[in-house]
């Protein structure tokens, strides 16, 4: 079907979530973030406010972070999303999820997965990060826990063990 | 859940205004959605049918054309900071795009979008005041440049017709030797959205004099505004801290400030005296900088 025209009723849609082809059936008014949630059960992705104000939704699509509570999913056909279940590397967790183990970088956890995939997405673009750039990279990821502190070393800890995989003691 | 409406997937812009005019005055166009989502959500709007512009080609470039830069309305707040042509010759846009939001917002929020959305406190409508902007207004088949002073009417409402988008923003290449910044006084360092905005632009004529001069507000009227009497005060003179000081009571004459969630009318009125002196008296050091230089 030819997508110039769609809804108010559900339409199909293609979606590549971590590299793999999904096909959903969808209405138009859905976002990104229920989608993946409620149709393709990848729920690492939270919802927090809903409306574009704390980052627990954050992903990327085609390498960018975004809001997905902010996005419609049928804008995101033909793009490239990555969730936080999508960062796994193999059997391993990604070291930026490494770090945050390690540093106990979260209290409720809730904001996690938005402030990984910020993390990851700004490591991407800048592996050798200052403190105030990670401050800066992550300002839309809310942690009302206030786990700041932890999540910048997390970073900054992931940024050493992408450097020197073996530095880690 | 957001509420019901049918969703227009145009591939290039005139299919868009086509869509536009068929259904005007129920569609709206959809870009970043940074905006509409929550403005849909919260029932501020409610529109039967979305245009989707979000990723339109067509409206999607910065560049240099004669004797402007011509940015596409699709471009976002990223591309803003990003862009060497605008860091060079509109850097109070960028640096109103450095303090836009966060990282996850400015790769979303586009510039026409910012612009059509008319907020007063729309963070990149001072710059672009200060820099003279125009905007192309596009319906299917006919296209028209307005001054961006022109194109505010009052709080989220501008002249920009139901069957036209805002396809481009073009301002003149500044003059050599011309000072231009931006500032905003916010409740916390990012997500914030301006409690008071200043951009001021100062361009130095041989004599160290200021020989063009503009200052524009957001966030202190039903829309930003330009003070044509503080830049009158300007012209001409040298950077006095007496000049400073008249052209900065003129800002807060023709501020006429609310108070709301995010500051009382008072320390609003208290905020555009400090800000604009500030960025007058910053633009007082860069042109001695620039007088010793020569
Ligand atoms: C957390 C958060 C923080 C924010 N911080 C800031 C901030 O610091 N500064 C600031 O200025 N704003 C801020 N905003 C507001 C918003 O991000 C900006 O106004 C943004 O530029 C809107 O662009 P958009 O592409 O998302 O527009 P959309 O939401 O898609 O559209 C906004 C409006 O403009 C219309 N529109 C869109 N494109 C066009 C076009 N080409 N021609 C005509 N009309 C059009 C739409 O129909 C709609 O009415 C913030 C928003 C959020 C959620
Ligand atoms: S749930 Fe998307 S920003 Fe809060
Ligand atoms: S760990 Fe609880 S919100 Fe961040």
């Amino acid at each position: 079907m030819s997508l110039d025209w769609l809804g108010p009723g559900r339409v199909p849609v293609t979606l590549n979530v971590n590299g793999r082809e999904v096909e959903v059936t969808i209405e138009p008014r859905r976002t990104l973030l229920s989608v993946l949630r409620e149709e393709l059960g990848l729920t690492g992705t939270k919802e927090g406010c809903d409306e574009g104000n704390c980052g627990a939704c954050t992903v990327l699509v085609d390498g960018r972070t975004v809001y997905a509570c902010l996005v419609l999913a049928v804008d995101c056909s033909g793009r490239c999303v990555r969730t936080v279940e999508g960062l796994r590397r193999a059997e391993n967790l990604h070291p930026v999820q490494e770090a945050f183990v390690d540093q106990d970088a979260f209290q409720c956890g809730f904001c996690t997965s938005g402030q990984i995939v910020s993390a990851v997405s700004l490591l991407e673009q800048n592996p050798k990060p200052h403190r105030g750039d990670i401050e800066r990279a992550m300002a839309g990821n809310l942690c009302r826990c206030g786990a700041y502190p932890n999540i910048v070393a997390a970073v900054l800890e992931a940024a050493r063990l992408e450097e020197a995989p073996d530095a880690k003691d | 859940m957001l509420p019901s409406f049918e969703l227009l997937m145009p591939e290039t812009l005139p299919e868009a205004l086509e869509m536009l005019a068929g259904y005007a005055p129920d569609a709206m166009p959809l870009a970043g959605g940074t905006n509409l989502v929550p403005d849909l959500r919260g029932g501020k709007r409610r529109p039967g049918v979305l245009v989707n512009v979000h990723g339109l080609d067509a409206l999607q470039y910065i560049g240099r054309q004669d004797r402007y830069v011509v940015m596409g309305a699709g471009v976002s707040l990223a591309d803003v900071l990003e862009s060497e042509l605008i860091g060079a010759h509109g850097r109070v846009l960028q640096e109103a795009a450095r303090v836009f939001a966060n990282p996850l917002i400015r790769n979303r929020a586009t510039v026409g979008g910012n612009l059509g959305n008319a907020s007063p406190a729309a963070d990149t409508v001072p710059p672009l005041l200060v820099l003279d902007a125009e905007l192309k207004l596009a319906s299917a088949g006919e296209s028209r440049w307005v001054g961006l002073e022109d194109f505010f009417v009052d709080v989220c409402d501008t002249i920009c017709r139901h069957v036209e988008l805002i396809t481009a923003v073009r301002w003149l290449v500044p003059p050599p030797r011309t000072f231009s910044r931006f500032r905003k006084l916010t409740l916390r360092k990012s997500t914030a959205i301006s409690v008071v905005s200043v951009a001021v632009r100062v361009t130095l004529g041989e004599s160290g004099r200021c020989v063009d001069a503009a200052v524009a507000l957001g966030a202190v009227a039903p829309t930003p505004i330009r003070v044509h009497e503080a830049e009158e005060v300007l012209r001409g003179e040298a950077l006095t801290p007496e000049v400073i000081d008249r052209a900065t009571r003129f800002a807060c004459t023709a501020a006429s400030c609310i108070g709301d969630v995010r500051s009382s009318a008072a320390y609003r009125e208290r905020v555009t005296d400090v800000l604009t002196r500030r960025l007058l008296a910053e633009a007082q050091e860069w042109s001695e900088e620039q007088w010793e230089r020569s």
